[in-house]
């Protein structure tokens, strides 16, 4: 097991949405390598609150990587270092002694900050609202081996699935782009014949959705496939952009 | 306090379908007009509102997560059963709930567990619909594996992120409604109490956990899908935010808390390494079958384990149990584990851990095989530990899971307050004891498409229709009692930070009533629980203000809670002087530590009544009466 750490961490503060924030300087001291960089977090904030200082808000819940919830830019990437990782499964092991360490909430206009490093990404759901779905109610379906599907189409449709829609593509992007968020679940849905009726309809109104929250464009820097938790491939965009233009071809999509 | 369980009359096999044959139900122009208020956006609630919403009835659904998405569920790693016996290994309804009431210890409500065994298919058939992307055979059709208590392949997954992906299903089903106007859903947005008028659940108090609003929410009939209690344990596979508070406030309006003592308590988690720890991470059930578990031979043996030989190792689980050998089920293994720890047998740094080996299948499958099955698994024990479990052990560890207890429903899911529903882990119905891997997602999604949709419709069919303003006075009154509530805990300004209560509360409930338990251990913890509870109310700092975002006082708010509810599951645990599945008292085990119980006299679900601050709350119970299945002593050897 190796030393602790002491480190230093410049927060993004900022009391709420209406109000201006700025980078303020604290101390992590004795820092575990094993600690999560969230439990790092939380021992600064223990000491924060015993000085009756406010401590830093910072969202986060199941902490193993598969919530979406936590969502900072340490030291400029989103969800740090560490390629497939979630800010709080990311450790201390590779952090060292004396760093300084820059922590900031996702930085885009669809994602207005709330307080310190939490956001609102409530636009994502809206995307979904807009048809990131099969419609289909509860009721009596047929079998599910009724229907097969080939394993390489039900690999291809889960590794799309996989997204976390935690929003560290859009935060990365110079665009504040969604295409990954948005073509991994037309991808996911796409791909299965279940939700092949409505690929057309669908693909066309989340992409407009998207546009309506003020998603920039996707102009292939791939940087969003680079910082996703879940290594989701920056090809499904490709897949979506096809499927767009095909459904714009065949007609603008009934809307209802 | 009455617990009628309102089971239908018939034999066992029928008793679901006659139900549905003869249950109220309400015509389509008149469901729209009936509203229902889903607190908890998991598996279970997530789809009681996407479901209730696509009958026509109007929903308003709160979580406090910034999105539904994101509720616990979405954590469950491994699978999810259905007695489809697809692989013709000869499961079948039946099977699966001998199975799931074997499993519980003899402890779960017969016709509860039957019907859940009977819906089981229909959630698998809904779930691909929805384009649930489960794992596949060359052939395009569905795969199974195996989980621990079963002898057949009755688990689909998908991938380690099964709970995500059906999560994910409810979710979209449940957009679709927000889409359509059928639901409304605040997020961020906690529960923090239940509203009766005459008696009966007409509404919420919540707060806004942006701005700190307080305020109400009217309807016909509230939903409790809120989860489970685990995190009262501070250390748990539960998520962050997990908490109580609905449940628990619902209780201290007048629902029955039943079994509170039934926690579970999960084999394969990732082990504690330092103070700072702030949960612990599940490794899946569904590694059991291709990893064996051991531990050295000979007491302190420090070895790496790459060094330690074959003859001198002990698969103890294989040992002890051969027909079930590694795949035995949660409680057993846990206990075990905790029998070598305690004889000095544990490795890692700590000795509170065991081996978790895959060399044997590596060398069987290859590492190939295994990374498919496992892959993200391994890399996410990688994260944590730093460890490659490809070319060493995982070393593995007990930790709280899951809660089989929680508020007493009756066979329509109504709790002993009428109009009050409470789904999935919040309530008690269908593990017993002890839930057998992978059957706590086919609860959730049970209750949530399958049974509620027709229960809640009898009620509304049974019952005045009448939704009260929130401008009344029992609707002002409980907003003032919340208020003052979060007032006080900020005004204590002690030394103290909610964190460091609860982690002391945490750790006492661990070691008085985790693993083991005795009489002398819970009395001990009943009286450490009242001298930690005094000072929190003396001693605690809370920084900040009710009206905006504080992460302190949330935490501290449910904290607050845990501080009584470790009391009931403690006294509860005092109570049943049994062993029975996850609740093991030392007093009563077999001679080779199995636990022991007593049919004869705690055979029934023990049912607590809350009579007010500082008086003791009330045991009830409900016989439980077996038609069908001969109780017998748990046996996986």
């Amino acid at each position: 097991m190796s030393k602790e750490m002491n480190l230093t961490l410049k927060v993004w503060k900022q009391k709420d949405q209406n109000s201006p924030g700025r980078m303020k300087t604290y101390q992590a001291k004795k820092v575990s390598p094993d600690m999560s960089f969230l439990e790092m977090l939380d021992v600064v904030n223990e000491e924060l609150i015993h000085q009756g200082q406010d401590p830093i808000a910072f969202d986060s819940d199941c902490r193993e990587g598969i919530c979406g919830t936590c969502s900072m830019v340490i030291n400029g990437t989103p969800h740090g270092p560490m390629k497939g990782t979630t800010a709080c499964e990311l450790h201390m092991r590779h952090f060292k002694d004396g760093d300084v360490i820059a922590i900031e909430p996702w930085r885009a206009k669809p994602f207005p900050v709330l307080r310190d490093l939490i956001t609102n990404r409530s636009a994502l759901d809206r995307i979904i609202q807009a048809g990131g779905y099969i419609s289909v109610s509860t009721g009596n379906p047929a079998d599910a081996n009724a229907l097969p599907v080939a394993k390489k189409d039900a690999d291809l449709a889960m590794d799309a699935a996989a997204c976390i829609g935690c929003g560290a593509c859009v935060a990365v992007c110079k665009n504040a782009s969604a295409m990954l968020f948005v073509s991994a679940k037309v991808s996911h849905l796409g791909l299965l014949p279940q939700g092949k009726p409505e690929r057309d309809r669908r693909v066309w109104k989340m992409v407009s959705q998207m546009d309506k929250e003020g998603f920039g464009n996707c102009t292939n820097t791939y940087a969003c496939e680079a910082v996703c938790p879940k290594k989701v491939s920056a090809l499904f965009i490709a897949r979506m952009n096809r499927d767009y233009a095909l459904s714009v071809a065949k007609g603008q999509p009934d809307a209802s | 306090m009455k617990l009628d369980a309102k089971t239908p009359s018939g034999p066992l096999t029928t008793k679901w379908s006659r139900y549905k044959e003869e249950c109220k139900l309400v015509n389509p122009a008149n469901k729209r007009k009936f509203s229902v208020i889903v607190v908890g956006t998991g598996l279970a609630g997530a789809s009681a509102a996407a479901s209730l919403g696509e009958l026509g009835y109007k929903v308003t659904c709160f979580c406090y997560q910034d999105t539904a998405r994101r509720a616990h569920s979405i954590a469950a790693q491994g699978g999810i059963n259905a007695a489809k016996n697809y692989p013709n290994d000869g499961d079948s309804v039946q099977r699966l709930f001998n199975d799931t009431i074997k499993g519980g210890d003899y402890r779960a409500r017969e016709a509860n567990v039957y019907r859940l065994a009977e819906v089981s298919n229909a959630i698998i058939d809904q779930s691909v619909a929805q384009g649930v992307p489960f794992a596949r055979e060359y052939g395009g059709l569905l795969a199974n594996r195996s989980f621990g208590g079963a002898q057949v392949s009755r688990t689909f997954y998908a991938r380690g992120q099964t709970g995500q992906q059906l999560l994910l299903g409810a979710y979209q089903a449940l957009s679709r409604q927000v889409a359509k106007g059928q639901v409304k859903i605040y997020s961020r947005t906690e529960m923090l109490d239940l509203v009766l008028v005459d008696g009966v659940a007409k509404g919420i108090v919540v707060r806004d956990m942006v701005t700190g609003k307080i305020s109400s929410y009217s309807a016909d009939a509230v939903v409790l899908a809120t989860g489970g209690y685990g995190n009262t344990f501070y250390l748990s596979t539960n998520a962050r935010g997990c908490n109580a508070m609905a449940i628990w406030r619902s209780y201290k309006r007048g629902a029955g808390f039943a079994n509170p003592c039934y926690t579970q308590i999960h084999p394969t988690c990732i082990p504690v390494s330092g103070d700072h720890q702030s949960k612990l991470t599940l490794m899946s059930e569904s590694l059991r079958n291709d990893g064996r578990v051991w531990v050295p031979k000979t007491k302190g043996d420090k070895r790496p384990p790459s060094q330690i030989p074959e003859s001198e190792r002990d698969y103890y689980l294989e040992t002890r149990y051969p027909s079930f050998g590694n795949l035995a089920p949660r409680d057993v293994t846990s206990r075990a584990a905790k029998l070598v720890c305690d004889e000095g047998r544990g490795v890692g740094a700590s000795g509170l851990g065991v081996y978790l080996d895959f060399a044997e299948s590596i060398g069987r499958l290859g590492k190939k095989a295994i990374e498919e099955r496992y892959g993200n698994l391994f890399e996410m024990y990688e994260r944590i530990t730093g460890e490659d479990a490809y070319e060493s052990p995982m070393r593995i560890f007990p930790a709280i899971h899951y809660t089989m207890g929680g508020l007493w429903v009756d066979y329509n899911l109504m709790s002993t307050i009428p109009g009050l529903f409470v789904l999935g882990e919040a309530n008690f119905s269908d593990h017993g004891a002890n839930r057998l891997g992978a059957s706590a997602l086919m609860q959730g999604l049970a209750d949530g498409y399958f049974v509620l949709p027709y229960t809640i419709a009898n009620y509304f069919g049974s019952s005045k229709k009448f939704v009260p303003s929130t401008d009344a006075p029992e609707f002002k009154q409980t907003e003032q009692a919340a208020s003052e509530h979060l007032k006080r805990l900020l005004s204590i300004q002690g030394s103290r930070t909610p964190t460091s209560f609860h982690r002391e509360l945490g750790k006492l409930l661990w070691e008085n009533c985790g693993m083991a338990r005795s009489d002398q251990s819970l009395k001990t913890a009943i009286k450490k629980i009242a001298v930690i509870r005094e000072e929190f109310w003396k001693n605690l700092k809370v920084t900040g203000s009710p009206g905006e975002l504080n992460q302190t006082l949330e935490l501290a708010n449910r904290v607050s809670d845990y501080m009584e509810l470790g009391e009931l599951i403690c006294r509860d645990a005092l109570e049943r002087r049994e062993s029975c599945g996850g609740h093991f008292r030392v007093e009563y085990q077999t001679e080779d530590h199995e636990a022991k119980r007593d049919d004869d006299n705690f055979s029934h679900v023990a049912v607590w009544e809350y009579q007010g601050a500082g008086k003791e709350p009330v045991r009830n119970i409900e016989p439980l009466q077996y038609e069908v299945v001969t109780m017998s002593q748990r046996s996986y050897k």
